[in-house]
């Protein structure tokens, strides 16, 4: 080796630093912690994985070759395959993977204090998410490009193929529900926020307008104005709150935003492209990278204390938040960030058609998903700098936090976590709404955090409220582009799988087709949505988990598919690489979906709070928080369908384990490798 | 640097480099004639919002 052992010796340094920063982390208790330890341990571990464990992966397991054209080189077409700078790659790669997912799960996995999750988040990503990335990126390079369940019918047989697709479009409906549930909770009764978000919908239409007929394709310059009507927007929208003609106006509750959301994915997904979503998604996508990069810099200059502990004492389940023990369920609260299953269908999309060479595929697959990474930790800071009493306020359901200051501040002192009623109704003044008493889902909370920490560094607290409606329209912003074109996905997955048995119904240009899957597919969403704003716990409660399970066993699906092609390609010993993770994956989402199932506690089982209403009303009682009989019965059908769906979860990642090992033994029968691979001169160039 | 600002954040969008596509059309295909600025983009617009592919995550 040239340079011998003197070329590690900077990152032996960064790994001790790393080593450090953990100690500090893991055995600090009772004294105030500098977030920027977190910082530092993560930033090491994710440059030290980075340097060796994907380095490793893509030369020993995978056996990369840079000089074995990729799709976008042999069939180069100046469009959809084009061999592309890698920093510019990752810029792509990077601006699809990150969503709303990295930046609420840390900030509701925060109950258990700022460890559990900044471990998980660390180990979870280097041996997890980023191996999975990676390793999909790498499958769908050596096959065209091709999507992952073209992946999976290739090397798994064509029904496991057709059984994740079918897991695919759960998956997406869950998503788009649990999505559209974060907005309804961050928007509720704060027609400020409203009125901001109200204003994207003509100011993106003047600039589709303007992309269309003025000037076309200049979307730098579009983007600019468009930033500029959405910061008058956030100003303008103080007033409009504060006027008694107009507040109301934009005042609404839960259920009337739900079905407004309904409403607004139905018509938005079937509205020309360069109409609205186009222009929209230019500014949640610029504005979601210059927010991220703003909230680094942000936390890097203020150093801001942890306030949450390292420990809760609801590690041991109990928790206001989210139900349920560490184990499984803090590895299901932190799905994106720490192993995103979603990211299969990124990673099998378009960039592997962009990637110039094979030597690029580490720091687009692994590098990627490292830097999410890090946007989940810096989401779990902010959560965690909070004054404990004010997070637990915040996210506690309504029916145990009460409608006021006082009731609030004495439901979380009861906790443990004591704080005043005045700073919970100071809080809300200073970021200017009429309360922030259990504004669930994260969103919230992150805005509060990202309020300090912008605050801070431009504009002092007069700037608070402003800062914090940025936030909550920064998330929603890209919440809705998520929602529009996640609806627009689903609407052409559901095509696909109709078209299974339906051949008619798959033709893409049929309006009538289009329309019925449209339908389906927002009928689908909106039911979960509907079922979460009414469910008295405040919904995020429910959805979350169902929604982290499902995320999981998708990624557990990709990592099986990476396990069959490394055994296919007669890589046995590496195989350790996907099997690790894979078994953890299956071991958490399993044991989460059966306690799902079979717990005896009402507040963890489907099954339990089903059969306890079921009980009280053939009684004759009704149960808090149902108030009447009607409602009995819609809680007990929720239940029954969230059972349903985690039924139907488990049967689909259990059939495809029961294939994967059969493809397994398949291949270590073999002699030679038989990995589907397509070869580059197979496929004629453009 | 400039360029390389540019053309990231507009593949972030999904709109690839017209510049590679006019290089690549001239080297490949030099007897086509290749989609103006305004066709190309329309053309990638509705490629990415198409609904097929595209994706971004939660």
């Amino acid at each position: 080796m040239r340079g011998g052992i003197s070329k590690h010796i900077p990152w032996i340094a960064l790994a001790i630093v790393g080593f450090v920063a953990l100690l500090v982390l893991a055995v600090s208790r009772g004294e105030p912690v500098s977030a920027l330890w977190i910082v530092a341990a993560s930033v090491s571990c994710f440059l030290v994985a980075y340097r060796y464990y994907a380095l490793y992966i893509g030369r020993r397991v995978m056996r990369l070759d840079p000089a074995r054209p990729t799709p976008a080189v042999y069939r180069a077409d100046g469009l959809d395959y084009v061999p592309t700078d890698r920093r510019v790659l990752f810029g792509h790669h990077f601006a699809a993977i990150a969503g709303a997912g990295p930046l609420v799960g840390p900030v509701l996995a925060a109950q258990m204090g700022y460890l559990p999750g900044t471990l998980w988040i660390i180990f979870g990503v280097v041996l997890a998410g980023a191996v999975q990335d990676f390793m999909v990126l790498f499958i769908s390079m050596r096959r065209d490009g091709r999507s992952l369940g073209e992946l999976v019918r290739m090397e798994m047989g064509a029904v496991a193929g057709t059984i994740a697709l079918v897991g695919t479009f759960v998956i997406m409906v869950i998503i788009l529900a649990v999505l559209a549930l974060i907005v309804v909770r961050a928007l509720a009764d704060s027609p400020w926020g409203m009125f901001t978000v109200v204003a994207t919908v003509p100011l993106a239409m003047l600039m589709g307008v303007y992309t269309r007929w003025i000037r076309p394709g200049h979307i730098g310059e579009v983007s600019l104005l468009g930033f500029a009507g959405l910061l008058l927007a956030i100003v303008y929208g103080q007033s409009v709150a504060a006027s008694p003609v107009w507040g109301p106006l934009f005042t609404f509750t839960p259920v009337q935003l739900c079905w407004i959301l309904v409403g607004y994915g139905a018509v938005a997904s079937i509205l020309p492209v360069w109409l609205l979503l186009a222009p929209r998604d230019y500014l949640s996508t610029f504005l979601k990278i210059g927010a991220i990069a703003a909230l680094a810099i942000g936390i890097v200059i203020m150093a801001p204390p942890l306030q949450m502990p390292a420990l809760t004492r609801f590690v041991h389940g109990g928790g206001p938040v989210w139900s349920g023990a560490l184990f499984p369920f803090l590895f299901i609260t932190i799905a994106c960030g720490a192993v995103s299953g979603f990211h299969a269908l990124i990673a099998s999309g378009t960039t592997p058609k962009l990637i110039a060479t094979e030597a690029d595929a580490p720091l687009i697959g692994y590098g990627g998903m490292l830097m999410e990474a890090f946007v989940a930790i810096m989401a779990l800071i902010g959560a965690s700098i909070l004054d404990p009493g004010l997070y637990f306020a915040m996210n506690s359901p309504a029916a145990l936090m009460g409608a006021t200051p006082e009731t609030a501040a004495a439901a979380v002192t009861a906790m443990g976590f004591p704080i005043a009623p005045d700073m919970l109704a100071q809080t809300a003044r200073d970021v200017g709404e009429a309360s922030i008493i259990s504004r669930t889902g994260g969103a919230p909370t992150l805005a509060v955090a990202m309020a300090e920490i912008f605050s801070h560094v431009v504009g002092g607290p007069a700037m608070k409220a402003f800062w914090y409606h940025f936030a909550i329209l920064f998330e929603a912003l890209f919440i809705l582009t998520a929602v529009d074109a996640g609806t627009r996905a689903g609407r052409f997955m559901l095509q696909d799988l109709i078209g299974l048995v339906a051949p008619s119904f798959r033709s893409t240009d049929s309006f009538v087709a289009g329309l019925v899957a449209t339908g389906l597919c927002v009928a689908a969403w909106g039911f979960f949505l509907y079922q979460g704003v009414t469910d008295p716990l405040g919904g995020v409660n429910t959805l979350w988990p169902v929604f982290g399970i499902s995320n999981q066993m998708l990624a557990a699906i990709a990592l099986m598919l990476g396990t069959v092609v490394l055994f296919r390609m007669k890589q046995d010993r590496y195989a350790w690489v996907t099997v690790v993770p894979t078994l953890w994956l299956l071991v958490c989402t399993v044991s989460a979906g059966l306690l799902k199932l079979v717990s005896a506690d009402p507040a963890v089982s489907f099954v339990a709070h089903a059969l306890k209403f079921s009980d009280a009303a053939s009684r004759g009682e009704v149960l808090a928080p149902a108030v009447s009989m009607d409602e009995m019965r819609r809680i007990i059908f929720n239940d029954w369908v969230d059972a349903g769906l985690c039924v139907l979860f488990l049967a689909v990642v259990l059939s495809l384990l029961v294939f994967t090992i059969r493809a397994i033994v398949a291949a270590r029968r073999a002699d030679t490798p038989t990995a589907h691979e397509v070869p580059p001169h197979a496929v004629p160039a453009e | 640097m400039l360029r390389f600002v540019r053309e990231t954040a507009l593949l972030m969008v999904g709109q690839p480099s017209y510049r590679v596509y006019l290089a690549h059309m001239a080297e490949r295909h030099p007897g086509r004639r290749p989609m103006s600025r305004v066709e190309f983009f329309r053309d990638r617009e509705k490629m990415r919002y198409g609904g097929k592919g595209g994706g971004r995550c939660c």
